[in-house]
């Protein structure tokens, strides 16, 4: 090895151990935990343990359960990620609108809602969200709409979580993307003008291409968060009604640390690993194409 | 999310390390102070009881830790796995058979026997939530610290002014009131609150009818002509809109709606004889009381619950562990365990309290507590309940028939119970004759 590479392994030494003790070996562990059937009994008595290969998988493929978490996972991802980009860009176009006043105040207060407790602002939510004495049912009686029954109907117990995640986490992006929308020059804007772009125009053609690259990347970021869903039901409505708000993690929580079966939640903690790696992948792929053609 | 899922993480690994110095003070001390591992309000009420204990025992040091219910569970597993747990806990009696399971609990059949407890002075059925089948027998892992049942709270005023001077005691009375308060009341009106959420009610119902698990409770039995009697029956009753299709966390108050008369029925437990003389209102004092639960045909069986006393085998102080179980189990200091925290002895003499004896609330769980049974003991128990239970929701919102549910239920809880059967398959070829 040449002197420089001898040099490059000892600065990466250190990196590379935390890595490995921290990250490698554990992975590599449960791993190997998910091909046994570690659960109980195998606490009480490691000669009940059983090697089974990949069944935890081929049983997870095989459960309803599962395929429900899934399902009610993609749900909340496919409609809450849009939804949540959204809204933050929305609100980071309005607070960077140049009639917009008192932004310094607006930016904090839209930023709140993330820096809160999930579980304290839960409370709350349930309040708004409650059947007989909620704010958001008695803002609808005013429109002549009938009382929704938000957190026990499992047709709206997911919209009230994707609603409660959206206002949760978009005050984050939304910073994110002041940010982008700040570095925009000016001139850009007012050469625009002088071409005659509309406002409409100017954010087609000129913001949302400039503030592409920041979004894909909040887009990953919020995607990978989003696939990982625990909290909000956990606190909401405990995955109910009807294993409607169950999510994948949830689901591996209660597999592993209610049921103790170690064995088939680290077999969940894979699958869910792989597939938020697939879509990610993917999505990382879907922004590279465009700038190379 | 992750950040969420982060904290958990690091709660964990800070309750880990909390556990295991613990355990480190434990081991090196066998005369340090004796761990009391207790939750909820039981922990914060138990060290009123404790300085009679103190004069008679000068040389217990009595260190009692208190647990949060939700955290329970967890934290004694993870202690189990980190050699850390205390010297006794306070343990719900349906989690006993998973710390048997782990071979973690102290028999105590001869420390009962040297103390002269008598065992038949508890109600049966409580006292058989801590009795385990182990090779060649029985042994008794806990001694009962209170009961939990579930029974009727009812509107007496309701029932009465539709036609019942009686509370009912068969399911068919049952209905019939049910029917009488509803038609009186009109729409929005109910029979009884079942929480959709809450196992317990149709748990009760279901033990009315017979055994829940078959085969030395290595398969279920839900598909059984039994349990879908008690299925028809709890179905039935939202289906005729005698009950309202709600969860717990549907109803925000339910002493609020339970004072308005939404409900005439609610089947639940202790506790709430205290909440019910807290939170309704005066005028309604005199409107409500407790029976026992109907049964199919007559006054019907009810679930065991409560929780109990154990020492763990790991504990290098099982002497003076069991000195302070028997003193919480005597009549005297359960009298006064009963005047701090409500909650019912499991002992019948400490029933003979003033407080007791003259009480007519508390009086219907003493009929109750004469006709409890215990779960299926199995360390998978809990489980299939939950399971057992969305089967039921899913019956109640129509999303299937019973005869679906409960044979889904049944393959369910047959792959939860495949490593009971191939531990029983193991143990057989084991002990047979080479």
């Amino acid at each position: 090895m040449t002197r420089s590479g001898v040099i490059g392994w000892a600065l990466a030494g250190p990196a590379l151990g935390v890595i490995a003790v921290f990250f490698a070996v554990p992975v590599a562990m449960g791993l190997a935990l998910s091909l046994t059937d570690f659960d109980l009994y195998a606490l009480a008595d490691l000669s009940t343990l059983r090697f089974v290969g990949i069944d935890n998988y081929l049983r997870l493929l095989r459960t309803p359960l599962f395929w429900q978490a899934l399902g009610n996972t993609f749900y909340f991802v496919l409609v809450g990620v849009p939804v949540s980009i959204g809204l933050s860009l929305g609100a980071a176009l309005l607070l960077n609108a140049r009639v917009a006043r008192w932004q310094a105040f607006f930016r904090t207060a839209l930023f709140a809602p993330v820096v809160t407790t999930v579980v304290a602002v839960a409370v709350i939510w349930r309040y708004l969200l409650h059947t007989r004495y909620g704010l958001i049912n008695q803002g609808l009686a005013g429109l002549g709409i009938d009382p929704i029954d938000w957190l026990g109907d499992p047709h709206w117990s997911m919209p009230s979580i994707i609603l409660f995640a959206a206002w949760k986490n978009f005050g984050y992006n939304m910073v994110i993307l002041l940010a982008a929308l700040q570095a925009v020059p000016r001139e850009l804007y007012e050469s625009a003008r002088v071409d005659g772009a509309g406002p409409m125009r100017q954010f087609t053609d000129l913001t949302f291409p400039l503030l592409t690259p920041t979004l894909v990347m909040v887009g990953i970021m919020t995607l990978a968060g989003y696939f990982q869903l625990f909290a909000e039901p956990y606190v909401m409505t405990q995955g109910g009604p009807l294993r409607s708000t169950l999510s994948v993690l949830y689901f591996m929580y209660e597999e592993g640390f209610r049921w103790w079966n170690l064995g088939y939640a680290s077999a969940v903690a894979f699958m869910l690993f792989l597939i938020i790696f697939a879509v990610t992948a993917g999505l990382l792929r879907f922004d590279r194409d465009p700038a190379a053609s | 999310m992750g950040a969420t899922r982060r904290q958990a993480l690091q709660t964990l690994a800070a309750g880990a390390a909390i556990a295991s110095l613990a355990g480190c003070g434990r081991r090196d001390d066998p005369k340090g102070p004796l761990n009391f591992w207790a939750m909820g309000r039981e922990a914060e009420v138990v060290a009123e009881l404790l300085p009679a204990f103190r004069a008679r025992h000068p040389g217990v040091d009595v260190h009692v830790q208190q647990l949060p219910w939700t955290a329970a569970h967890e934290k004694l597993l993870t202690a189990y796995a980190g050699g850390s747990l205390p010297d006794l806990c306070q343990l719900g009696n349906t989690w006993l058979p998973e710390l048997v399971a782990l071979d973690a609990l102290e028999p105590l059949d001869g420390r009962i026997a040297e103390s002269k407890i008598p065992r038949d002075d508890y109600f049966g059925g409580i006292l058989d939530t801590n009795v385990m089948p182990v090779v060649g027998g029985t042994r008794v892992f806990g001694l009962p610290w209170y009961v939990d049942t579930r029974l009727l709270f009812y509107r007496s005023d309701l029932l009465r002014a539709a036609g019942h001077s009686k509370p009912p005691e068969s399911w068919s009375e049952w209905t019939a009131a049910m029917r009488a308060v509803c038609e009186r009341g009109g729409a929005r009106h109910y029979g009884v609150l079942l929480p959709l959420n809450e196992p317990d009610p149709l748990f009760a119902l279901a033990l009315q009818q017979g055994p829940l698990l078959a085969d030395d409770d290595t398969r279920g039995a839900f598909a059984q002509p039994a349990f879908r009697r008690a299925l028809g029956f709890y179905a039935g009753l939202f289906a005729q809109d005698l009950a309202p299709a709600m969860t717990a966390a549907q109803i925000s108050n339910v002493w609020d709606e339970f004072a308005r008369g939404l409900f005439a029925f609610y089947v639940s437990g202790p506790w709430n004889i205290g909440e019910f003389r807290r939170r309704l209102p005066r005028e309604r004092q005199s409107d409500w009381a407790t029976a026992p639960l109907p049964g199919p045909n007559g006054p019907g069986l009810s679930t065991a619950g409560g929780s109990s006393l154990v020492i763990f085998r790991s504990s290098r102080r099982k002497a003076a562990a069991w000195h302070l179980i028997a003193y919480l189990s005597e009549p005297a200091t359960m009298e006064r365990f009963h005047a701090l925290t409500g909650n019912l002895p499991p002992r019948r003499s400490a029933w003979s309290a003033p407080a007791l004896a003259t009480d007519a609330p508390s009086q219907a769980f003493a009929r109750q507590l004469e006709r409890v049974q215990a779960a299926p003991k199995i360390p998978e128990w809990e489980r299939i309940f939950q399971e057992m239970q969305l089967a039921a929701e899913r019956v109640v919102h129509r999303a299937q028939s019973i005869e679906v549910a409960t044979t889904q239920l049944d393959a369910s809880v047959d792959a939860l119970l495949e490593k009971r059967r191939w531990l029983r398959a193991r143990a057989l070829a084991s002990a047979a004759p080479r």
